[in-house]
Order: structure tokens, then C-alpha cells, then sequence
């Protein structure tokens, strides 16, 4: 099943760059794409130049990098965790980011700049993946990791919980709720601008991994026999996966199953080595919710259906189907 | 060169006093067998000449440097680790697993030289694995997963390779196989140090034994010295019986054929 690793990630960028072209001609409006384009490379403000780059190049490339970003650290997680049902979330990053955003909606800060939410997400992300990494302990062996971080997911979804029980108006709890469905829709140039450091920033620190998480799949104490500097290797992990999950999910809200499901599709064409699984991953992750976004813009429904909706819909029995062969493989 | 001269090592772990005021030398050429019974202490000394475990006092010198002076990527060049467990997380392939061998001599982004290509074909015959190259790891008998380990180690070249109990869980013919690679790979100037839990086949094939009990060194030198009666009475509650001769240490069978 292993593939020529640079064969696969060129047959997966060409099929995110056909989904990007794609995304560019869907929507509720019929743009007349190279008008829009000429239009909007002579600067001029035409409706069509406007739609174009304002409303659906924003929309796709925020998908394509929040995307990646799950992808990525989907397959970083499940290979530091050494556990193909990690997620992406798995140490708080997603749940942080959610509650730093709802604290942002609850006290209408992003009523004064609409940057608030995403940079409150963000500061949410990194809160409660510290919080997470130091629960664990310096030297916490797989194990402590994965609870500290299910013991910081509750915490924070339960003071989710709480915000939208003390929410002053339905409205409020409405916005709230909305939001945290997890969606493209309404992004705007301004958000890509504030996803793209953290997300850039933390892709930048996983790129180097590769090796260590190739080593590191012959256990802990053999990999550090070999070199490996495991709690540096922790850290960094956590650091980068706050910061481009915190980025994405301040930006989009919560957008499950990517990060888990990308991995364990795309593993077996890698030769199940962590090294080439994380290219591909981030790629797939693109592609993946580049695409569930299309099929969303395309669904005839009064109201648009949410991305998150839908990568949970599908994302969830994928799940079973995949404890149920781990349990076939396992007994 | 000596390549390991540790001296009056100790370790505590979890409040537990693990090895206390340890020596131990390993020669180029030389093979030494660690003996003992369970909890002596053998699997930690093993993991403190590697790096994985910190002495509180005595000192370490490896290859003529102090080991607190080596980094973490120059060690892991000179000495390789056979763990106990044979742990591999995901279904690598031989060929693979053989290839990240190399990493320590690797940067992150580096990719196997033609140089690096040609030891891990080397490993891949002196292990007898060609045939085995493109098998997931998950799929080989027991026998098989230590041997593609084992070559996983050699192909890192080390100076000094540490292997903890490697024959465990092989048949006898593997066992043999085993410690005759084991035996081969030191000739060449480099070290090796095995805990083994076989004594008759310790005496056989390793130069000098060092008899580790409750974290100290009770014995250390030729098999005839170590294995006498009164150590054994000492380290494991045993006692000779009749059969018993300092020369019984033969093993009573041999390989048909040895590989490579």
C-alpha cells in the first residue's frame, strides 16, 4: 500500500489546488470568474472583485489552513501519544480556544474589535495546554498526558456550560451556541490575517519532528537512547499545537474528527512512519475541509448547515468504525 | 582505549537504593556478561551506562571521555540500546526499522547517505534479513523481532552496544544465533556488555562475567571464578548439585548451520 512519498504528496497538493480552484465558483452567487479576477487585479471594486477576493479566497484559504493545521496535528498528536485515536484537542488546545472565545462573546469584547475573539481563543489554547502539560508532570509518561488533558477538556467545557447558563439574553446564548457549531461562513479577510502567525509559528516548530517522532515510535527509552531529548520534544509539541489549533478554532470554532480521521486514512500509503505521515496529513486535513466547506456552500437549506456540523455527522461513525477494528485488531 | 570505565557508581530510584558503589570496565574485544538474579540491578546499570538513568555518585567515562561531557547525539553514536521490551508502535517495516539505525547519525531534515544505504545492506546480511526486508514488524515470530532489533543496533555502529536479556523468549538454536552475531560484532575492536539470565550460556560466550547482587558487585572475572558455589549459594539461593563441575559450563548442543 506504501507509496512514493513524493508521488503522494504531489497527487494530494494537486488535488487541493483543483478543490481550491472549485471553491473559487461555489457559492450562492454565480461568479463569472475571470471577469472577477480581471476586475479585481485592476483594482476595481465591481461586485464580482469583491465576492472574489473578499468573501470566497478568504473562505477557502482559511479552510486550507485550518485544515492543515488539524491534519497536521492530528498526526503529531497520535504519533507523540503513540495513539491512533489522538486528536488534535487531545491536550486542551481546542476546548481552550473555545472557552477563550466564548468568554470574548459573553463579555461582548468583540463588540470593539472584532480581533478580540479569535486573540482571546488563542490565549484560551495556550492556557489550558500549559495547564494540561504541567498536570502531567515534567517527566508524566503517555498516560498522565492523556488524562491531564481530559481533565482540562471537561473543565473547560464545563465552564462553557456555565457562561451559557448565566448568559444574559437568548440572543447572547444563541450567538454563543452558533458559533461554537464551527463554520467558514462569514470569514473574512481580516480573520485569515489573524489565523495565519499562530498558525504559521506553530507548523514552523513541528516541521523539525519528524525524526524524533520516527524514533520515538520504538518507545520512550529507546528513543532516547538514540538521541531523542523527550521532554524538549513534549514541549514543543504543546507549544506548536496551542498555538496553530488555538489559531484555527478561534477562527472557525470547533471542527471535529479532521485531525483524527486525516492520520489513520492517510498512514497506510506512508509506510505507517510518522515522518511521512505529517506533509500528508496537513495536505489531507486541507483537503478534507476545504472540501466538507464546498459540500456545505452546495446543500440546499434554508439555513446554511455548518462545516462542524457536517465533519461531525461523518466524523463520528468513522470514529466507531475505527474502535471497532482496533478492538478486531486487538482481540 | 577502554571503552567503558565507570567507577564506584550508585543509584537511587524512588527513594530506593538501586546499585551502590558499582565498578565496571568493558575492553575493546570484549564481551562481559552481567548475572544476577532479578532485582540485582543489571537492567539499571545497563540504562546508566546509556544515558537513561543519572548516577548520583562515582564516575563514568566512555570511550576516554567523562560521560556528563558527552551530548546526547554524541552518545547515542557510541552506544546503542537493546531494551527489554521489543516495543515498535506502529507497523514499520524491517527495512525501516533497520534504516532508523542511522538516525543518530543523522540531522532531522537528512536523508541516508549511499554510505548509510550500504551499512544498513551490510546489517541486513549479517542478520540474515533480506527476505524479511518489506514485512511489517508486527508480523514476525518473536525470534525474528529481536533479530530485526538487534540489527536496528548494529546499524548504528556503535563502539559499544548494551543489550538487555536479548535471548529472552528465543529457542535455543535463535539463542545461539543470537550471541554468535554478539560474540562476531565485538572483534572488531568494538564492546559489548549483556545481561543474561543463562549462565551456562554466559560462561560460554562472554570473556568476563560480573556477578551483580541487591545493587552491588559480588564477583567480577573469568566464568570458573564467578559461578563458584559459594556465589551462587550468595546471589541466588541455589546450590550445586552433583552434576555440578566448574567445567559443566559446556553447552550441549550446536548450530547446524550458523547464518551468514
Amino acid at each position: 500500500m506504501t507509496i512514493n512519498q513524493h508521488r503522494l504528496l504531489g497527487l494530494l497538493a494537486t488535488g487541493l489546488f483543483l478543490l481550491l480552484l472549485l471553491s473559487m465558483f461555489t457559492g450562492s452567487q454565480t461568479l463569472p470568474l475571470y471577469q472577477a479576477l480581471s476586475e479585481s487585479l485592476a483594482g476595481s471594486d465591481s461586485i464580482p472583485a469583491i465576492i472574489l477576493t473578499e468573501v470566497r479566497l478568504p473562505r477557502s484559504l482559511i479552510a486550507l489552513f485550518a485544515g492543515a493545521t488539524l491534519g497536521l496535528c492530528g498526526a503529531v498528536m497520535q504519533s507523540l501519544l503513540r495513539n491512533p485515536l489522538a486528536s488534535p484537542g487531545l491536550v486542551g488546545s481546542a476546548s481552550g480556544a473555545v472557552l477563550g472565545a466564548v468568554v470574548a462573546l459573553y463579555f461582548g469584547l468583540a463588540g470593539h474589535w472584532p480581533g478580540t475573539l479569535p486573540l482571546s481563543g488563542i490565549l484560551g489554547s495556550l492556557g489550558a495546554t500549559l495547564l494540561a502539560y504541567l498536570l502531567a508532570g515534567r517527566n508524566g509518561g503517555t498516560l498522565s498526558l492523556i488524562l491531564a488533558g481530559v481533565a482540562i477538556n471537561a473543565f473547560a467545557l464545563a465552564l462553557v456550560s456555565l457562561l451559557l447558563n448565566l448568559a444574559p439574553s437568548p440572543y447572547a446564548v444563541q450567538e454563543i451556541a452558533l458559533w461554537m457549531l464551527g463554520s467558514l461562513a462569514n470569514s473574512s479577510l481580516q480573520d485569515l490575517w489573524i489565523l495565519l502567525p499562530g498558525t504559521l509559528l506553530g507548523w514552523l516548530l513541528l516541521m523539525r519532528l519528524g525524526q524524533a517522532l520516527d524514533l520515538l515510535s520504538l518507545g520512550e527509552e529507546t528513543s532516547q537512547s538514540m538521541g531523542v531529548d523527550l521532554p524538549r520534544l513534549r514541549r514543543r509539541v504543546f507549544l506548536a499545537v496551542a498555538l496553530a489549533v488555538g489559531s484555527a478554532v478561534s477562527v472557525t470554532g470547533a471542527i471535529g474528527f479532521i485531525g483524527l480521521v486525516v492520520p489513520h486514512l492517510l498512514r497506510p500509503l506512508t509506510g505507517h512512519r510518522p515522518s511521512r505521515l505529517l506533509a500528508a496529513s496537513a495536505l489531507g486535513g486541507a483537503i478534507l475541509l476545504l472540501a466538507a466547506d464546498i459540500v456545505v456552500r452546495l446543500l440546499p437549506a434554508q439555513t446554511e448547515i455548518k462545516v462542524g456540523v457536517l465533519t461531525s455527522l461523518i466524523g463520528a461513525p468513522f470514529f466507531l468504525y475505527l474502535i471497532i477494528q482496533h478492538r478486531r485488531s486487538h482481540a | 582505549m577502554t571503552l567503558i570505565a565507570g567507577e564506584g557508581l550508585s543509584l537511587n530510584l524512588g527513594g530506593q537504593r538501586i546499585l551502590d558503589q558499582v565498578d565496571i570496565r568493558l575492553e575493546p574485544g570484549e564481551m562481559l556478561g552481567l548475572i544476577g538474579p532479578n532485582g540485582a540491578g543489571k537492567s539499571s546499570l545497563l540504562k546508566l551506562l546509556t544515558g537513561l538513568h543519572h548516577a548520583e555518585r562515582g564516575t563514568l567515562r566512555i570511550t576516554g571521555r567523562a560521560g556528563s561531557d558527552l551530548t546526547r547525539e554524541q552518545r547515542s553514536r557510541r552506544i546503542a540500546w537493546l531494551g527489554q521490551q521489543r516495543e515498535v508502535h506502529w507497523p514499520l517495516s524491517v527495512e525501516t526499522l533497520i534504516e532508523l539505525g542511522r538516525a543518530p547519525h543523522l540531522g532531522p531534515w537528512e536523508q541516508p547517505s549511499a554510505e548509510d544505504r550500504e551499512i544498513i545492506e551490510r546489517v541486513i546480511e549479517q542478520t540474515d534479513l533480506r527476505s524479511l526486508r518489506r514485512r511489517p514488524f508486527n508480523t514476525l515470530s518473536g525470534g525474528e523481532q529481536a533479530r530485526v532489533l538487534l540489527a536496528r543496533a548494529l546499524a548504528t555502529e556503535p563502539q559499544i552496544l548494551l543489550a538487555d536479556e536479548p535471548i529472552a523468549a528465543l529457542d535455543i538454536a535463535h539463542q545461539l544465533d543470537m550471541l554468535t552475531l554478539l560474540s562476531r560484532y565485538c572483534r572488531e575492536g568494538r564492546g559489548v556488555i549483556l545481561v543474561l539470565h543463562d549462565l551456562p550460556l554466559a560462561a560460554h560466550f562472554c570473556d568476563r562475567l560480573q556477578l551483580l547482587h541487591q545493587g552491588r558487585t559480588l564477583a567480577v572475572g573469568s566464568a570458573g571464578a564467578v559461578l563458584s558455589a559459594q556465589h551462587l549459594k550468595t546471589a541466588y539461593q541455589v546450590i550445586p548439585t552433583s552434576a555440578y563441575t566448574s567445567e559443566t559450563f559446556a553447552i550441549p548442543w550446536q548450530r547446524i548451520n550458523h547464518p551468514g
